[in-house]
């Protein structure tokens, strides 16, 4: 043990200065790329990545503009389930947009329509409440995802931001 | 007791290892920090103005130094491409399907008539159809087969209108009216380019522009008839205002009416008036395929004299425009370029493709933006109304072939002329609306329901034709 007490102390000082660089890119990239804002309800944010701009001028002139923004409709409302949404939501967007390999024109995943279709039936359960249990409706592959459910936006698919362009 | 934590004793490798993955961890954060600015800088700058554009600029090439982009799509309507009814490869119609070559006969599109190629051969193409080398043609028929509004322009400008800005749409106007009466071969001296970037787009603004003179007269007078237009509400709003000046779509008409006006400055039905071969859009009573030919009958235009037949009939030029305008797409504010010019994305830049072709070839950018079905699906969509409408129009190829046939017998069988004279007129009827559907480049897409109207009246009328050469037209009404 005693053979090499001078080298350690050094290598604890690079590691650390390593660290440091680190913390510090890290921090820089995250601040230049308004990671912060993605911890926030700001719609804003969305557009961050300009892939959303379609979404985010077709909901300025849509009917749920003055009740509902992005994460109102496409994040569930309890806290926890928010911040994990938006945790994995993140991750798949930004390896996504860097690596650019998604599909085009953008379109939703079946994880992602059950939350739309439970935030529509949130807010307006008291008007939908007997309708929602009827006939199923099918996603773009022919599945069955909502089985005993009616999508709401099969119908009313211009409320949220209407079309992509 | 425990002994304490110590740093010595953690082995050597360790620090090593815990070194290599701060070193990674660095540069991957570098990488995406590199890879985010790339993106933002690509979203804060489309275009770099390499060369300063001004409107003597006709070669596409100068401009695709600004727009790269646009300018490899553009490029790209060289390619030849088959879809089930149509689509880029000048496959010959009339060979296809000869039932064509009675209809046109006597007319020059009885010795010619080919499937269009992309809009990279529409000079070259014109210049080599045995339609022009076989037949005498006007200038007229450049208006929409080459870049011609700088030649227009310096023909006005010789014949004293003044040169300068201000009367730059009276010189480019008297140019137009020129070169109309010039003979073909002439005229296509003056001109280098097929369509151009500054047939669609102002070189300083990039804005979308109307630049055609028959295009910009036959919107004025289709504003100015009474029939409906639910999917040009500016025309609609001109009209409510009452009518003040003239209805200028360069001016009045919104960016999304101008997609589909650029491509609607030549998808028309169109004939040449007068000696002068004034080319004129026939849209006095609106864009249907009866309004229109109410028009021509008033004004008793004929394309020729069929030669089997003698009944004067009409051509249909490619009314992509008119019969657009009678679908649910276009009620749906759905513009051309929409479906034939989709926004597609490169990097973080949205640009639209200028690669102008069959949505067919396209679908995941043309029709799955709106409709969230796969591709597949929306690919059998269209087959089905294409499929349709094609049965029905074979149906009434055979009526007016019949019909043509039973006049010729009637008349080498010396048959009573008001028989024929019916029967003849007819034709005229059936013809147009046969040829109305069949000249028009969707296969009864562009207005389904529209195309089967039209192609139902056309049977209708030919077996009427037949019949009235049988029935003692005097008894009967």
């Amino acid at each position: 043990m005693k053979k090499r007490p001078a080298a350690h102390p050094l290598l604890l000082a690079i590691i650390f200065a390593l660290f440091g660089i680190l913390v510090g890119t890290g921090g820089y990239t995250f601040i230049y790329a308004k990671g912060y804002s993605y911890l926030s309800n700001d719609p804003q944010a969305c557009v961050n990545c300009h892939i959303m701009r379609g979404e985010y001028d077709g909901w300025q002139k849509a009917s749920h503009h003055g009740a509902a923004t992005c994460n109102d409709c496409h994040v569930p409302h309890a806290l926890i389930p928010k911040y994990l949404t938006k945790a994995e939501n993140g991750y798949a967007h930004s390896r996504a947009f860097t690596f650019q390999d998604f599909h085009e024109p953008i379109e939703m995943r079946d994880r992602s329509k059950q939350i739309v279709l439970d935030n529509c039936i949130e807010c307006h359960k008291q008007m939908v409440s007997n309708l929602t249990a009827s006939a199923g409706t099918f996603s773009q592959n022919g599945t069955d995802i909502h089985r005993g459910q009616v999508d709401c936006i099969q119908c009313h698919r211009g409320v949220g931001h209407g079309t992509t362009d | 007791m425990q002994p304490r934590f110590n740093l010595k004793s953690i082995p050597l490798g360790a620090y090593f290892v815990i070194t290599g993955v701060l070193i990674f961890a660095t540069v991957g954060v570098l990488l995406l920090y590199q890879n985010i600015s790339e993106r933002q800088r690509e979203a804060q700058q489309a275009a770099f103005q390499v060369v300063k554009l001004s409107e003597d600029d006709v070669d596409p090439a100068t401009w695709g130094q600004n727009y790269p982009y646009q300018y490899d799509g553009y490029k790209r309507t060289v390619d030849i491409e088959r879809t089930r009814y149509g689509g880029s490869e000048a496959f010959s119609k009339i060979n296809d399907d000869t039932r064509w070559k009675s209809i046109f006969n006597g007319y020059a599109f009885g010795v010619d008539y080919r499937e269009e190629r992309g809009h990279a051969y529409m000079l070259i193409d014109q210049r080599d159809t045995e339609r022009v080398k076989l037949f005498k043609q006007p200038g007229a028929c450049l208006h929409c087969h080459g870049s011609v509004i700088p030649a227009y322009y310096k023909k006005g400008v010789e014949a004293g209108v003044p040169n300068d800005e201000a009367h730059r749409p009276e010189a480019i106007q008297k140019g137009f009216e020129l070169v109309n009466s010039m003979p073909y071969t002439a005229a296509t001296q003056l001109v280098d380019h097929p369509i151009t970037c500054s047939d669609c787009h102002d070189p300083k603004t990039m804005q979308l522009r109307i630049t055609r003179p028959g295009f910009l007269t036959g919107i004025n007078v289709l504003a100015n008839a009474t029939d409906a237009v639910p999917h040009l509400p500016s025309i609609e709003r001109w009209r409510a205002e009452g009518k003040k000046g003239n209805y200028d779509p360069n001016t009045m008409a919104s960016r999304q009416e101008m997609r589909s006006f650029v491509c609607g400055q030549c998808h028309v039905e169109y004939y040449f008036k007068g000696p002068e071969k004034l080319l004129t859009y026939p849209w006095q009573n609106g864009l249907k395929v009866e309004q229109i030919e109410a028009y021509y009958d008033s004004v008793g235009w004929k394309d020729w004299a069929h030669k089997d037949s003698g009944a004067n009939v009409l051509k249909a030029q490619h009314p992509e425009f008119e019969m657009w305008s009678q679908g649910v797409h276009a009620r749906s504010g759905v513009a051309c370029a929409d479906c034939h010019m989709p926004y597609q994305r490169v990097g973080a830049v949205k640009v639209s493709d200028h690669h102008v072709r069959s949505p067919l070839l396209n679908v995941n950018n043309a029709c799955q933006t709106c409709h969230k079905f796969s591709e597949s699906e929306m690919q059998s969509r269209v087959a089905i109304i294409q499929d349709r409408t094609k049965a029905l129009m074979t149906r009434a190829e055979e009526a007016v072939v019949a019909l043509i046939a039973d006049i010729k017998k009637a008349q080498t069988a010396g048959g009573a002329a008001d028989k024929i004279a019916k029967a003849q007129a007819l034709q005229r009827k059936a013809q147009w609306r046969l040829d109305f559907v069949a000249a028009e480049n969707s296969m009864g897409f562009h207005a389904p329901q529209e195309a089967a109207r039209i192609l139902g009246e056309a049977i209708d009328y030919a077996r009427q034709g037949q019949l009235a050469l049988t029935q003692d037209v005097t008894a009967s009404r």
